[in-house]
């Protein structure tokens, strides 16, 4: 994997990641900065999307009403996200479009503009963000049992911020934290696609070599304390439907814990591989899991899915489960953890093992299906952890052993050290 | 333009002796096939008392044949890491997976004994039933599923199959039983409605040879089809509230119907949706929705001509105290394109958007799987793909303004609001 990759940093700090695909006219520019919303402090919550945002929205060089046009000449598309470690921006673009998309990039690290009009207007579309997911009650449970799992730890809140604190917020904080954040030597930028590897770094020292490194970044220190028991939260809202949300702290990306915990994962609930977003794009081959068989198959529940992703602190492994109508949440919460007391008492098959190294195997090859796609891991796991890590996985998965499995679901599939969350529906929905 | 460019996709169609469909395209980017079965078994054969019977069909298609039981199906998707999806839309229902090379005859033998010899279990059936009725109850406090509902409904008046629920109904999924299953299955999966296309890492040879022996035995008659009456646009503006007090935002749905797929006005219409409601952020609505008036995260439209007159949807959601002002914008946006058209600067911008994307929308073995199941089903051709940009290419501002003047009336529009909202203020529309 990646034996064309090229890797480098710039003089005033900047990382560069370059790696040459040949199969389509395309190329893919990634912009990585290494904030996220575990940056942000209280009254601050939600500033590192919000910056985001604000980001779209014209430069000193690219006049507001000139953004729109420049990646669609190259019939292109862009983006960007936020979540609790990163910051990212994306286009991909046929490859002659491939000087624009970087000067877009450098443009965004120094020159964006910040107009006060702009800022106002930008807070009702997050507070709207906000309400649009906040429609979902799955999304809420999820906020609620996140928030309850963590006592200090800046991951408890939750990226698009507390409302409060988006009504609040002023455009000097967003520019302030902009500033700060938004320095070469806090940013990885990655290039792959139909690109010539010295040609690449020659345009990229040209947009970014003249941009100021800022002070060292501050990071995050502080280390959640142990869990002391059993933590449970109820959301009750008017609804149809009762989800359930099992939450247990988990190893970060670079704990020699993380595989095995994939591995387990797998075997819990089908393998999803190492890019968040695979499982929107394909589901993962689930129906012989131990929890789609404990809750699906028997009729307690109508989807079950568990997720451990890969980030820089310690997260959680995450699962959820939509009741059957008629069946209660303690039934499913019953059902749920006896699956993984088994896990933990009795361990697992060689032929789990073995099955769920090939479902990783199989889902690391689907993944890597675009020089967008190739693009977004790089970035990723240069940003929240090293490249080795990524680069190393199949080999890393491949050494994992039954007994390291076993380990580790006894170390954090522990009662004591898990927070349970109920989606209550009350009587009511749409009247 | 690049070499692979000018060659296009270049897929092989080969039609078996029993009429089975067999389209193919090398790719060896990834290790990796993407196989998708498509048999005309979509929503619109459900009958008027079966509303729900081809969604909840393609829930048990796969849970087990005649010659393997639920698990052991499950276990040999699992074992090669392969998620199997079966989705129906109106006409189609598609069985699609992606799995490594090696696994491909595996894979694909497998996927044809789930088309061709489903068991339907019993226990089967009354699992993915409560499941489904779940989902349909999910949808119900759902307000984007609940607007969207409501707008199909408005825009195809019963007993318009375009129009109902394609999960069905709490009543009408409860009353469906296996011998409805059973019937559907042998009245609309039959090889002469069945294409297969094969993308990826894998020789042509090798898969006219696989499908050959996995389909070139089935031997079973089709049913005939189904008549659809047109689905002229509403001669009057509608308007429907559903208030979900639970919720803390709105969602509107508001649409028109349009042309059939195989109408020459296609590509203006698409460029026309483009400036409308997608080019950049969602185009001229985006600009002034999102962008000026900052009411919404997402306002965006959409062009979906189909067999019948396909809908042109605007969608956003709002705060509620913006429903009535998100409204305004809306219509002032379409009335703006139906009265004024698109600048000529904005037609050329589309234009080249839209054929510039072309190779980005075929990179992956899905992406060009699914491009090649919509252009057989349409009958687009083999080269739809190299045509594509001259048929963007031609259309002129004339042909864009046209379509506009054709389906853009605000006095005609089909509106939904679905959420904690209760109505527009007084005098205020």
């Amino acid at each position: 994997m990646d034996s064309n990759m090229t890797s480098t940093v710039l003089d005033n700090g900047l990382k560069v990641l370059v790696q040459e695909v040949h199969t389509a006219p395309l190329a893919s520019v990634w912009c990585w900065y290494k904030v996220g919303s575990k940056d942000e402090v209280t009254g601050l919550t939600g500033v590192s999307h919000w910056v985001e945002h604000m980001n779209f929205k014209g430069t000193k060089n690219i006049p507001r009403d000139q953004v729109k046009g420049i990646i669609e000449k190259f019939g292109g598309s862009w983006n960007g996200y936020t979540w609790i470690d990163q910051t990212t921006y994306m286009e991909t673009a046929s490859t002659d479009g491939l000087d624009r998309m970087l000067f877009i990039e450098a443009e965004r690290m120094a020159n964006c503009l910040y107009d006060p009009d702009d800022c106002e207007s930008e807070r009702t579309v997050i507070i709207s963000e906000l309400q649009g997911s906040e429609n979902d009650p799955d999304t809420l449970l999820e906020q609620e049992v996140i928030a309850a799992a963590y006592k200090v730890h800046p991951y408890r809140h939750p990226t698009i911020g507390w409302l409060s604190d988006l009504h609040t917020m002023t455009r000097d904080d967003l520019y302030q934290y902009y500033r700060r954040n938004y320095v070469p030597n806090n940013a990885t930028v990655v290039v792959v696609g139909d690109v010539e590897t010295d040609d690449v770094l020659r345009r990229i020292e040209r947009q970014f070599g003249g941009i100021s490194p800022g002070p060292a970044l501050r990071r995050v220190t502080v280390v959640e304390p142990e869990q002391l028991g059993e933590r449970r939260v109820e959301v009750s809202r008017e609804g149809t439907t009762a989800y359930l949300k099992l939450a247990y702290h988990a190893p970060a990306v670079g704990d020699p814990d993380f595989f095995p915990m994939l591995v387990l994962d797998a075997i819990l609930a089908g393998a999803k591989g190492l890019n968040l977003w695979s499982s929107f794009r394909t589901p993962p081959p689930q129906r012989s899991a131990r929890l789609y068989r404990a809750l699906v198959e028997r009729r307690l529940a109508s989807g079950v899915g568990a997720g451990l992703l890969p980030t820089e602190h310690p997260f959680l492994y995450l699962i959820s489960a939509t009741a059957i109508e008629g069946v209660g949440l303690q039934e499913v919460e019953s059902a749920a953890t006896e699956a993984l007391d088994d896990v933990v008492r009795n361990g697992i098959t060689e032929r789990e093992l073995a099955k769920a190294k090939n479902q990783l195997r199989a889902r690391l090859v689907f993944e890597n299906d675009s020089v967008t796609n190739l693009g977004h891991q790089l970035g990723y796991f240069q940003t929240v952890a090293t490249l080795d890590v990524y680069q190393d996985a199949p080999n890393r998965i491949a050494a994992v052993t039954q007994a390291d499995v076993n380990r580790v679901a006894a170390r954090y599939l522990r009662s004591d050290r898990r927070t349970v969350g109920w989606f209550r529906p009350t009587d009511g929905a749409g009247r | 333009m690049t070499i692979s460019l000018q060659k296009g996709l270049a897929a092989a169609r080969h039609v078996l002796d029993n009429g089975v469909v067999i389209v193919s395209k090398e790719a060896h980017t990834v290790p990796a096939v993407t196989i998708q079965v498509a048999v005309r078994a979509g929503s619109i054969y459900d009958s008027n008392a079966q509303v729900g019977l081809s969604h909840l069909t393609s829930r048990v298609l796969d849970r087990g044949t005649r010659r393997r039981s639920s698990q052991d199906v499950a276990e040999a998707f699992d074992e090669r890491g392969v998620s199997l999806s079966v989705g129906a839309n109106r006409h189609v229902m598609t069985v699609s997976c992606t799995c490594l090379s090696e696994d491909f005859e595996a894979m694909l033998e497998l996927v044809g004994e789930i088309v061709m010899e489903p068991a339907f279990p019993e226990q089967e059936i009354e699992k993915r039933k409560g499941e489904v009725l779940n989902a349909i109850r999910q949808d119900e406090d759902s307000p984007a599923a609940r607007a969207m509902l409501a707008l199909f409904a408005m825009l195809y008046p019963d007993p318009h199959p375009y129009g109902r629920p394609a999960k069905g109904t709490v009543e009408s999924v409860s009353r469906i039983e296996r011998q409805h299953l059973v019937d559907f299955h042998a009245a609309r999966f039959a090889p002469s409605l069945t294409t297969a296309i094969i993308v990826g890492d894998v020789e042509r040879q090798r898969v006219v040879a696989a499908a050959g022996r996995v389909f070139g035995g089935w031997r079973k008659a089709a049913a005939g089809e189904t008549a659809l009456t047109h689905a002229p646009s509403s001669r009057t503006r509608q308007e429907r509230v559903i208030p979900m007090m639970n919720k803390v935002q709105a969602d509107i749905a508001y649409g028109f119907t349009t042309i059939v797929r195989s109408d020459p006005r296609y590509y203006a219409y698409t460029v026309m949706n483009n400036a409308l409601g997608q080019y950049g952020i969602g185009g001229r609505l985006g600009d002034s929705i999102r962008e000026r008036q900052g009411m919404a995260y997402y306002v965006f439209s959409s062009f979906d001509a189909n067999v019948v007159e396909g809908p042109l949807i605007v969608r956003a959601g709002v705060n509620p105290a913006n429903v009535d002002r998100a409204i305004r914008s809306i219509d002032e946006e379409v009335r703006r394109m139906a009265t004024e058209g698109m600048t000529p600067e904005e037609l050329a911008d589309c234009k080249q958007y839209l054929i510039g994307s072309i190779p980005r929308l075929l990179e992956t073995n899905g992406a060009i799987a699914t491009f090649l199941l919509t252009a057989d089903f349409f009958g687009l051709g083999l080269d739809h793909d190299l045509r594509l940009p001259s048929l963007l290419g031609s259309v002129t501002l004339d042909d864009v303004n046209a379509a506009a003047r054709a389906t853009l009336d605000v006095d005609r529009a089909s509106v939904v609001v679905a959420g904690p909202y209760r109505g527009p203020a007084t005098g205020q529309r």
